[in-house]
């Protein structure tokens, strides 16, 4: 492995952990020091240089370590990535963004080179090179949204369109915070977030869905959603539930520091030129609270969103239990001073 | 027995109404248990449908059998399948073979109407096509998420999963896909400490 990415593990021994410079850009999904729902969508355009914001689709130090991660995930469970027989050519869009980003973003990394539908992909941090017919599916190892999201971080979603609404038809999950897409395969946009609870009552999902429905190609949108997971395990399924449900009442106030993550998602939303669909990367950032302390903004911030938090939202994070335990690590960090407002560590 | 009242419910899960007469050149119904009577009232409306139906029926899980009141409207076909799965081919077949205005009714339990519209949905009708009414049991059909299989007409919250064995809470949260609900393992976070089972779904 390079030396531009870590090699490191997501379950097992759990060696993940974030260099200072991946502490210094991690992104912190609270402007200000309460938490409630919102649907809080803005232009997803380039960022400062070095942010997660910087490029299209982010590539860290955690790149290939990660795609390791999900190999394994398919290899034990093949259904988490499934695509419904319409969702071909949006597989197509798909790898075609993500292609054409990285080969432009991160050039020393990726290339991309079309002679016609005759494609060249090289893909040198996980030393894959690929000569294919694009919208020819029997010249790729995988159907097109598979190969391309065995190299991409984050979980991927694909909705297809109609009788305005938008249908959850396609998606490589692995990375997941508790949801089942071998469940949710086919479902409408309501009923896919049926479990989640207060946000309908709010009118959360009418005003994100009226908005998703109309949105554009060529500007794509991005929001935080976020959530707490003990030990760096980016596979926190359902379906294996009973394998790191235990991990979580074994924590003690000496180990929380180095076991409890706060784990973030940045979402991006694109429409999709060819098959109208709309591609939902969701992209986890984990950040233990030893690392997350280091900053003192973020830390006091952390605290007051943890400790004032609606124990309905914690119980549907799955935090509720440990949330004492939390509430007596970050209490020390928080000096009672104001913080500025904004996700900036100062 | 009248229509069941349910609680409001989580978006997931499917509502359901009254049959009434369809107007179409052929009428397939698909009932269990109790929904054999809101076959009988939709027939006690009118003759009209009489000549042009086709009528199969599975006995309730809780041994409810009105296969004889059934048989007694005098359709040209009535079926009596001892289960869904064992009726699934003759569904299968009965879909495929339809013409333009075949009329579909599903009437009973959650499950076999759900299993009705996603058989109808497979053969090209859309899940708005197939006319439901709830009767009866309100047992429910779960996918265990861990290991996939499907337990029928579960009554308990929690309960066993007749595949792997795990306890499993009963989740609202309904698949149309799968025509089942979400069970999740009750103890995953304190194995062992698994609350006593109460009858939920009666």
């Amino acid at each position: 492995m390079s030396l531009d990415f870590n090699d490191e593990t997501f379950r097992g021994d759990f060696t993940f952990k974030n260099s200072a410079k991946a502490i210094k850009r991690f992104p912190f999904p609270f402007p200000e020091d309460s938490y409630m729902y919102s649907v809080n969508m803005e232009p997803h355009v380039p960022g400062p240089v070095g942010s997660v914001f910087e490029h299209m689709f982010d590539v860290d130090e955690h790149y290939v370590s990660e795609m390791r991660d999900r190999a394994q995930v398919l290899a034990d469970d093949p259904l988490r990535c499934q695509s419904l027989p319409h969702m071909e050519l949006a597989g197509w869009d798909l790898l075609e963004l993500i292609m054409e980003s990285k080969a432009r973003d991160y050039p020393h990394w990726f290339s991309l080179t079309k002679d016609g539908n005759q494609w060249h992909w090289v893909n040198r941090p996980l030393q894959i090179e690929q000569k294919f017919t694009f919208l020819d599916a029997s010249t790729l190892p995988y159907g097109p949204m598979e190969y391309i999201t065995r190299q991409t971080q984050g979980d991927f979603t694909l909705q297809d369109q109609r009788d305005d609404d938008l249908w959850i038809e396609a998606g490589m999950v692995t990375t997941q915070a508790d949801w089942s897409l071998d469940f949710d395969i086919g479902m409408s946009f309501k009923q896919w977030h049926a479990p989640v609870p207060l946000a309908h009552q709010m009118g959360i999902f009418d005003r994100a869905l009226k908005f998703l429905l109309k949105l554009q190609h060529g500007a794509p949108v991005r929001r935080f959603n976020w959530t707490m997971t003990v030990d760096p395990l980016l596979d926190t399924s359902p379906e294996n539930y009973p394998k790191w449900g235990p991990g979580k009442t074994t924590m003690t106030p000496q180990t929380i520091g180095h076991r409890q993550h706060l784990r973030v998602e940045l979402q991006t939303l694109h429409r999709l030129p060819r098959s109208n669909a709309i591609a939902f990367p969701i992209r986890c950032y984990l950040i233990r609270f030893e690392e997350l302390v280091t900053v003192p903004k973020w830390a006091r911030r952390l605290h007051r969103v943890v400790r004032d938090i609606p124990d309905e939202l914690a119980t549907y994070k799955g935090f509720l239990r440990n949330k004492p335990l939390m509430l007596e690590y970050l209490a020390p960090f928080d000096d009672g001073q104001p913080t500025s407002p904004g996700f900036a560590p100062e | 027995m009248i229509k069941t009242v349910f609680e409001p419910a989580i978006p997931s899960r499917p509502t359901y109404g009254v049959l009434t007469p369809g107007v179409g050149s052929a009428h397939l119904f698909v009932a269990d248990g109790e929904g054999a009577d809101a076959v009988c009232d939709l027939f006690a409306q009118g003759e009209g449908l009489k000549a042009s139906s086709h009528i199969i029926y599975i006995p309730g899980a809780n041994g409810c059998d009105r296969s004889a009141a059934l048989q007694a409207l005098g359709v040209p076909q009535f079926h009596r399948s001892p289960s869904f799965a064992a009726a699934q081919s003759r569904l299968a077949k009965v879909l495929a073979d339809a013409h333009m205005g075949l009329q579909v009714y599903a009437a009973g339990t959650e499950g076999l109407m759900a299993q009705v519209a996603a058989a109808a949905q497979h053969a090209g009708l859309p899940y708005e096509a197939v006319q439901m009414e709830h009767r009866g049991s309100l047992a429910r059909r779960v996918q265990c998420v861990h290991c996939k299989g499907v337990t029928e007409n579960v009554t308990l919250d929690p309960f066993v999963c007749s595949h792997c064995g795990l306890s499993l809470f009963v989740r609202d949260h309904f698949s149309r896909r799968l025509a089942a609900f979400q069970g999740v393992n009750i103890d995953a976070e304190d194995p062992g400490l698994v609350p006593a089972s109460v009858e939920r779904f009666k």
